[in-house]
């Protein structure tokens, strides 16, 4: 048993700790040059000798170059202020403000005020999960109703089929702006606008995914349901609806990961929090930890998410008799 | 309000007779007499929409009700079965396209909420010269060597990936892990480091598409048979020559999944990288400037372009497709 889960650790988590390892030590390499001309402006205010020591000289010299130049000067690089590129760890202190510290020591953070702080992300990132999860539950019960349509009805499948594939192969996220404009201006903002785009999002996935999935049965099956003189009703709860659900789950993933792209990008045009929000205003000011921040709160979303609609797939499949 | 229930149900009983008729007739004949129907009935919904007001409406409603009839008949037309499979998407196209004109004029609606299909074209053929401007800046620009830099850069690290397996186990969860990121997240901080122009919203596009590209090639590359492999090797092949001779060609179906996939992403990138900054040219930029004036019908023009642009790019890759993996099964007709 020990020697099996050794040998897990060794093939399985070895090999991505040590990809994740590589990655985070590039990053911090990566910091030096990024962001050397700053640090050696901010050195030379402090009275430090710059080799070219002109800013115009070092506006065009090559970064690389300006770290081999000034090796001594570098030490700030990983904790200046509104780094180009921020350290690991300032984000990781950033996000940890930005969340425990906020909500807890903050002047409007929840054990003061009793409501989550509109400064912390975890209430921007509540905003834009509220946004996600409502439109795709939306997005993809219309999505499964026009498969079960197209399924059904041949007109529908001949005619809204084609329309739905290429759906898939234009950028629908451009319409984002408009549609929360056009939804503010009628008097609908906020969650519901911005889970209309989510919704739209989520929609044509889940609809071809489940087309694919309806129609997965084959003659053999369907003609043993008419040997059975099972109606149309009962074919489609009885083997169609079963027979779609791995199909449903896997566009279900795709949907939720399109949804909160929604999401985020729906709250560009109106600055009303979210994490969309954040990443603008940062990148408005130059405050990069706050739009790294915000990036990772929305990749742990994402992954949290999609875990869930994993552990719910094998939650549902376990239950409907399927082998592991 | 008296005059409305006759005409619903006048309309219920038009329904009971198309059903009669068309049993009646059969199917091509039917399909022939709808066809002229189709196209009368939505030239007089565009010429009563002012006049009939709220009650345009109802001839979208049966406009909409005759194509469904006259699409239903072609696909039941035993001669020439391809012929509903190509007409059926044009018919909703053209349900779509007149019902939005006509209701759109009906009820008057504002033009800042949204401007009627005729206005949109309008505007899109009167300012050709700006969107094709708008079109090379983002989409040849931005998306294009984006998306060739980072297919090619996928490629490079699948093939790393494939020759050492530590790498696979490494950097394949982590590449599925991030598939599924908002990566388009990343765009404020890359347009930071690469400045306004094309270059940034190349680099969002190669971010955005490496990773799909790197888990279909590596999947690809995997898809040959110890058999083959094997035959390989009694040949004496040598690691490339296998890669060149058998394994690429054999991965093309996933590279193409991937390309398609990454296709859409690119676009995506490419526009919504610009709403975090872009020179006074491009899709989004255009975009946002004209959701500023509240110039919707320029806005709609936008989009137009950007999805003519995304099914041509889908159009090429399917031919491509089809040319290069003709042998698959997926393929065969």
């Amino acid at each position: 048993m020990s020697a099996r889960s050794g040998n897990r650790f060794g093939r399985a988590v070895l090999p991505v700790l040590a990809v994740v390892a590589t990655l985070l030590a590039v990053w911090y390499v990566a910091v030096v040059p990024m962001n050397v001309k700053e640090v050696l402006t901010q050195a030379e205010r402090e009275g430090a000798v710059v080799v070219p020591p002109s800013a115009a000289e070092r506006r065009d010299a090559g970064r690389w170059s300006l770290v081999f130049t000034n090796p001594h000067l570098l030490g700030s690089s990983w904790s200046m202020d509104r780094a180009r590129l921020p350290a690991p760890h300032q984000v990781a202190q950033e996000l940890w403000a930005s969340t425990w510290v906020e909500e807890t020591t903050g002047r409007r953070g929840i054990v003061r005020s009793g409501s989550f702080s509109n400064r912390s992300l975890v209430y921007h990132g509540g905003v834009t999960l509220g946004a996600t999860v409502l439109g795709f539950v939306i997005g993809s019960m219309l999505g499964v109703l026009l498969a079960v349509g197209i399924v059904y009805n041949r007109a529908m499948d001949l005619s809204v089929m084609p329309w739905a594939i290429i759906s898939q192969t234009i950028p629908i996220v451009a319409l984002a702006p408009m549609i929360i404009v056009v939804l503010y201006s009628v008097g609908l903002s906020g969650l519901v606008a911005k889970a209309a785009i989510s919704a739209y999002l989520s929609f044509f996935p889940v609809a071809v995914g489940m087309v694919k999935g309806l129609r997965s049965p084959d003659a053999m099956q369907l003609d043993l349901l008419r040997t059975y003189s099972a109606g149309k009703a009962q074919s489609f709860w009885k083997l169609r609806l079963p027979a779609s659900v791995p199909y449903l789950f896997a566009s279900l993933k795709i949907a939720i990961a399109a949804s909160l792209v929604g999401a985020i990008v729906g709250e560009l045009p109106v600055q009303r929090g979210g994490l969309g929000a954040r990443m603008l205003g940062g990148s408005y000011y130059g405050q990069t930890e706050q739009i790294w921040a915000a990036l990772i709160v929305a990749a742990v979303m994402a992954a949290g998410l999609v875990w869930f609609i994993g552990w719910i797939e094998r939650r549902t499949l376990k239950a409907m008799g399927a082998q592991p | 309000m008296h005059w409305v229930c006759q005409e619903r149900e006048f309309f219920w009983l038009g329904g009971l007779s198309v059903r009669r008729f068309r049993e009646a007739m059969g199917t091509t004949i039917s399909a022939m007499v709808f066809l002229p129907l189709f196209v009368l009935i939505a030239l007089i919904a565009l010429a009563r929409a002012e006049a009939d007001g709220g009650m345009a409406i109802l001839w979208v409603v049966l406009f909409a009700y005759i194509g469904w009839q006259f699409v239903d008949a072609l696909a039941g037309w035993a001669e020439a079965p391809g012929v509903a499979r190509l007409v059926a998407p044009f018919a909703l196209g053209a349900v779509v396209l007149v019902g939005w004109e006509v209701i759109v004029r009906a009820l008057d609606v504002p033009s800042v909420i949204l401007p009627p299909p005729s206005q949109i074209a309008g505007t899109f053929t009167g300012n050709l010269p700006t969107l094709w401007a708008d079109f090379v800046q983002t989409i040849l620009k931005g998306a294009m060597s984006g998306y060739v830099i980072g297919c090619l850069l996928a490629l490079g690290v699948a093939i790393l990936v494939d020759r050492y397996d530590f790498l696979r186990r490494g950097l394949l969860p982590v590449g599925n892990f991030m598939a599924a990121l908002p990566i388009v997240g990343t765009a404020p901080i890359l347009v930071m480091w690469f400045g306004f122009d094309w270059q940034s919203k190349a680099a969002v596009v190669v971010v955005m598409v490496f990773f799909p590209m790197l888990v279909n090639i590596v999947a690809g590359l995997a898809d040959t048979s110890a058999m083959q492999r094997d035959l390989m090797r009694t040949y004496s092949a040598s690691y490339w020559q296998t890669l060149r001779t058998l394994r690429l060609p054999a991965a093309l179906p996933f590279v193409f999944n991937g390309l398609k996939v990454s296709a859409t992403l690119a676009l995506i990138g490419a526009i919504v990288a610009e709403f975090f900054g872009s020179p006074t040219v491009g899709l989004g930029f255009r975009i946002n400037a004209s959701l500023g004036q509240l110039a919707l019908d320029m806005v709609w023009s936008v989009i137009v372009v950007a999805a003519v642009a995304g099914s041509l790019l889908y159009g090429v890759l399917t031919v491509l497709e089809r040319w290069l993996t003709f042998w698959h099964p997926s393929q065969r007709r």
